[in-house]
């Protein structure tokens, strides 16, 4: 910032920018939306079946998220699995990130 | 080896029909066997913007449901040479349109013409998807316009999820924006939006700019497609359109606002 600018009034968006900040702040979502991973419920299920034939894990012990970012996307799956049976109960948490194009 | 263009836009009122006839006209004014299918279904309108809405006996939906032939219900523009109408039924609903049924008459028009313009309904329903799913090209027809900008990207999607090319995993539906009603003077003032920004954000490529011009409607009154009204800017901009479309390189015309002469302004002269 130059010291003119401390004199300068600071101008206002036009109605226009204000339309073009609002549009791509909303289709940003909506983008996102659209094409929304409705696999990741089944996903989350055959990863349970899977890890449920070595170890015996609870329904709710395995979490699946998706973040989006611009230009990539994150996977993450998180298992918790159960404390040894024997000793404290401690949770080993085993964690994966994938990383993909969006 | 006939292309199929789909008019569409998601949001209603903002020209497919003006453009779909002033479109295909151009392309017949250039040579090209085109013609022009109505596909809304119960709101008919493209009969009166051709100016043929007299001479509708059959309509697209008597075809599908084989009450009479293609060639009885073709309409043949009697002012330009290659240029013909579907019109469509104004008393049934869009459940009329049925994949098979449209299918065929399709093919059957992919014979004789070069170019098959469907002009899509608003919305996102039966009838726009029919009109879109056969594609070969889109022209999303967009309003410098929050809610037009934001359903042009919402039919953009539609297109790249639900037409045949996107279901088969063919080549894509290539898509084209042509953004109307586009108002230089006011862009200036910062109460539009600039065709940059439009297209920044829908990010496909510009095929033309039409300007809000009192030509579309005086040729609208008298059943005339614009294009036909060659001094007007509207007229001559769809005129460019038709020559990007067809591969040529033409500036955009009208975006700028013209500087107004002494006598211009002395008597107050509008466009």
């Amino acid at each position: 910032m130059s010291i003119f600018d401390f004199f300068r009034t600071p101008k206002k968006a036009s109605a226009a920018d204000q339309a073009k900040e609002r549009l791509q702040i909303v289709l940003a979502h909506e983008r996102a939306g659209r094409d929304s991973p409705d696999f990741l419920p089944q996903l989350q299920k055959e990863l349970l079946d899977v890890i449920k034939k070595y170890v015996s894990i609870d329904d709710d012990k395995v979490a699946v998220k998706l973040d989006r970012a611009s230009g990539y996307s994150t996977l993450e799956v998180n298992v918790e699995l159960p404390a040894p049976a024997k000793g404290a109960a401690r949770a080993a948490a085993g964690k994966v990130a994938a990383t993909g194009n969006a | 080896m006939a292309k199929i263009i789909v008019m569409t836009s998601g949001k209603g009122g903002v020209g497919k029909t003006t453009s779909s006839a002033a479109f295909g006209t151009g392309l017949a004014l250039r040579g090209f066997k085109t013609c022009i299918i109505d596909f809304d279904v119960g709101l008919r309108n493209l009969d009166l913007i051709m100016g043929c809405e007299r001479r509708v006996v059959f309509d697209f939906i008597n075809v599908i449901n084989g009450e009479a032939r293609l060639s009885q219900a073709l309409i043949k523009d009697k002012r330009v040479e290659n240029l013909y109408i579907l019109p469509t039924s104004q008393t049934r609903d869009k459940d009329a349109l049925t994949e098979q049924g449209v299918e065929k008459i399709l093919e059957e028009l992919k014979k004789e013409f070069d170019y098959i313009i469907c002009d899509s309904p608003a919305g996102i329903e039966r009838g726009a998807l029919m009109a879109l799913y056969f594609a070969d090209h889109a022209i999303i027809v967009t309003n410098p316009e929050v809610s037009s900008v934001r359903d042009s990207d919402r039919i953009l999607g539609v297109i790249q999820a639900k037409s045949r090319r996107a279901e088969k995993g063919e080549a894509p539906v290539q898509e084209h924006l042509l953004v109307t009603r586009y108002d230089p003077e006011r862009v200036e003032k910062g109460e539009m939006l600039k065709v940059e920004d439009v297209l920044e954000i829908l990010a496909i490529p510009l095929l033309g700019i039409i300007p809000e011009s009192p030509a579309v409607l005086r040729a609208s009154n008298v059943g005339m497609p614009v294009v036909l009204d060659d001094k007007s800017n509207a007229g001559q901009a769809y005129s460019d359109a038709v020559g990007r479309f067809l591969g040529e390189t033409i500036e955009h015309r009208f975006v700028k606002v013209e500087k107004k002469g002494f006598f211009d302004r002395l008597l107050r002269r509008t466009a």
